[in-house]
């Protein structure tokens, strides 16, 4: 549709652009702070607190330090097996349920998806699902990460819709050449829905790789922590000693500084790195949750 | 009943792979969902664990009626209305209007550039966000460092009750607004686009476009979205609160979830802090069946 602009609206297209490249800015400005300063000489980082606009004195140290220090090492191994691990048993359960619950001729269908929604409106709460946690003896141990939240019923909700909308007509032929439930899930369905599988990766993934909560809830032994518990020490309760203790004492101080933005780096790109590839899909996903809830 | 538990048996053996595919999805809402909320018994119970959720003794009302008596009951459901009331007038239409303005944008290049980098913050953690924000708000931080520079004296945004709330909510904004505004900017593609060249041959400038097609074009959309948010009305990101808060600000940050984990999970109060919760999670319900209700009477979408 060509139309001619008018002055007014020249005007607002101009400052509709300066608005949406300024907001785009202030999002990406902390981050990008924090990358150059982790980068940078620490001692300047200190002088120059929150104006860094690339790094000054450029040097790894502080990623030496992240990656020698024994704590980080092994949170980030509990990490990594918690997304690994999490996410795989999310797919698996939410995909059994969603197909289940996609079917047309299960007589329990409709009670189990109104006892599954209902979930999402009342809950037990905190105290209640921690006493639970513990009566079933999952408390302080990896599991309890895993378990407890395997299945989100807004994630069951997403892939189901997406199950449905897969045409009857092929799962019909497979059922002729005599196949099970097994296979139609595994061998019709499943390959046939990848965005919406794509989507619940990333969804899962990524709650599984910030989630810290539940983390200090249920866990006590260190040993057992996530990235984001070590994470929230360095961060929020700015206890970097335990890492830069090898340093002179003068420079202590400054190098935990950028060890703090060291750190935030290495918790943060494997999840911000994955994320573009997969833009396009989780766009359709929330669409699909949202829509056709 | 003997003729439907008869026709249930024949549907279990009928689909007795799908039913075997729905028992571990059964056992994981019994056990995590459903095991919780009979534990809520020990609201009206003191709960003592070695005689378990039915065994221990019941107290009636009585954590219900310390909780009401007690000095903090109106300071944190105060701090509960309020910050989700700011949140509703700041930062729920702020994804709609993020949307409608994203819209207007005239390069798709430019538009694709703000919707990759809107969305991305919503992916870094809490821990990290709070850190950074920690980091941006000290005295000697970015904030504090620009307004000394127009001679303002520097202000102690995380240690002061009264920027809490200010603080909470921009950063929330600045997180999750381009996050928000997926759904909306789905709900503008879905717009009829005949609607705008009627529009346009009526005499209709931009302006007008977006006000009377594009805006009644997302209403329900905008709608659902408001009944899901008003059901979370009463659980606010406690998360993050738990990050950001200290006691010196206890008086503007504690809110009800905060309390409960606090008295629930730090000072092991299992019954005190299951009445208190819910209390909370009762409240939460009756809004969203009210937001409902108004939405069917406004005959407008609803979630039900």
């Amino acid at each position: 549709m060509l139309m001619r602009r008018s002055f007014g609206e020249k005007l607002f297209d101009t400052g509709n652009t300066a608005l949406m490249i300024g907001l785009s800015f202030i999002t990406l400005y902390p981050l990008v702070y924090v990358l150059f300063s982790s980068l940078s000489d620490p001692q300047y980082v200190v002088q120059n607190r929150g104006l860094i606009l690339y790094p000054h004195g450029f040097n790894w140290d502080a990623y030496v330090m992240v990656f020698k220090n024994p704590n980080i090492i092994q949170a980030f191994g509990n990490t990594v097996f918690y997304v690994v691990v999490g996410t795989s048993i999310n797919i698996i359960l939410t995909a059994l349920g969603a197909y289940a619950l996609s079917r047309k001729n299960l007589m329990l269908k409709n009670v189990v998806m109104f006892l599954i929604v209902f979930t999402m409106f009342f809950e037990g709460g905190l105290v209640p699902l921690y006493l639970m946690v513990q009566k079933v003896g999952l408390l302080d141990s990896r599991l309890a990460l895993i378990i407890p939240s395997a299945i989100s019923a807004f994630n069951l909700i997403i892939m189901r819709t997406a199950f449905q909308a897969v045409p009857e007509s092929l799962e019909e032929s497979a059922r002729i050449d005599g196949a099970n439930d097994w296979s139609i899930l595994f061998r019709v369905i499943l390959p046939l829905s990848m965005p919406v599988i794509a989507v619940m990766i990333l969804f899962y993934g990524v709650s599984h790789w910030n989630s810290w909560f539940f983390a200090t809830i249920f866990l006590q032994d260190r040993e057992l922590f996530p990235l984001q518990l070590i994470l929230r020490e360095i961060l929020i309760s700015n206890d970097t000693s335990s890492m830069s203790v090898s340093v002179g004492s003068g420079d202590k101080m400054s190098i935990g500084e950028t060890i703090k933005y060291a750190t935030i780096i290495v918790a943060t790109v494997p999840i911000l790195f994955l994320y573009p590839f997969l833009q396009r899909y989780f766009v359709k996903g929330v669409m699909i949750g949202a829509i056709k809830e | 009943m003997s003729t439907f538990i008869f026709k249930l048996g024949k549907d279990l053996r009928r689909n007795k792979i799908i039913y075997f595919m729905l028992l571990p999805v059964i056992a994981y809402y019994a056990i995590f969902q459903y095991g919780p909320m009979y534990g809520l018994q020990i609201a009206v119970k003191d709960f003592i664990p070695s005689k378990g959720f039915l065994g221990s003794p019941w107290v009636g009302f009585k954590h219900f009626e310390d909780f009401f008596g007690s000095i903090f009951f109106w300071r944190i459901l105060g701090n509960t209305l309020l910050l989700s009331l700011y949140s509703l007038i700041f930062f729920f239409p702020a994804g709609i209007i993020f949307a409608l303005l994203l819209n207007e944008l005239r390069s798709n290049k430019l538009r694709r550039a703000v919707q990759t980098i809107s969305y991305m913050p919503h992916f870094i953690s809490l821990v990290v966000i709070v850190g950074i924000m920690f980091d941006f708000l000290a005295r000697d931080g970015l904030i504090n460092n620009i307004m000394a520079f127009f001679n303002i004296e520097p202000i102690p945004f995380m240690r002061s009750p009264e920027w809490f709330r200010t603080v909470y909510i921009s950063s929330e904004v600045w997180q999750n607004i381009g996050w928000s505004s997926i759904i909306y900017l789905a709900a503008v593609s879905n717009v009829n686009p005949t609607l705008y060249e009627a529009a346009h041959i009526d005499g209709a400038n931009r302006w007008r476009q977006m006000w009377h097609v594009t805006l009644p074009g997302i209403m329900p959309t905008v709608t659902i979205m408001l009944i899901l948010f008003i059901g979370k009305f009463m659980s606010v990101g406690f998360e993050k609160i738990i990050l950001m808060y200290n006691p010196v600000i206890y008086e503007s940050a504690d809110v009800i979830q905060t309390y409960v984990y606090r008295k629930g999970i730090l000072e092991a109060n299992f019954s005190y802090s299951a009445a208190v919760g819910l209390f909370n999670a009762v409240i939460s319900f009756v809004l969203l069946i009210l937001a409902n209700t108004m939405a069917k009477r406004l005959g407008e979408t609803k979630l039900w």
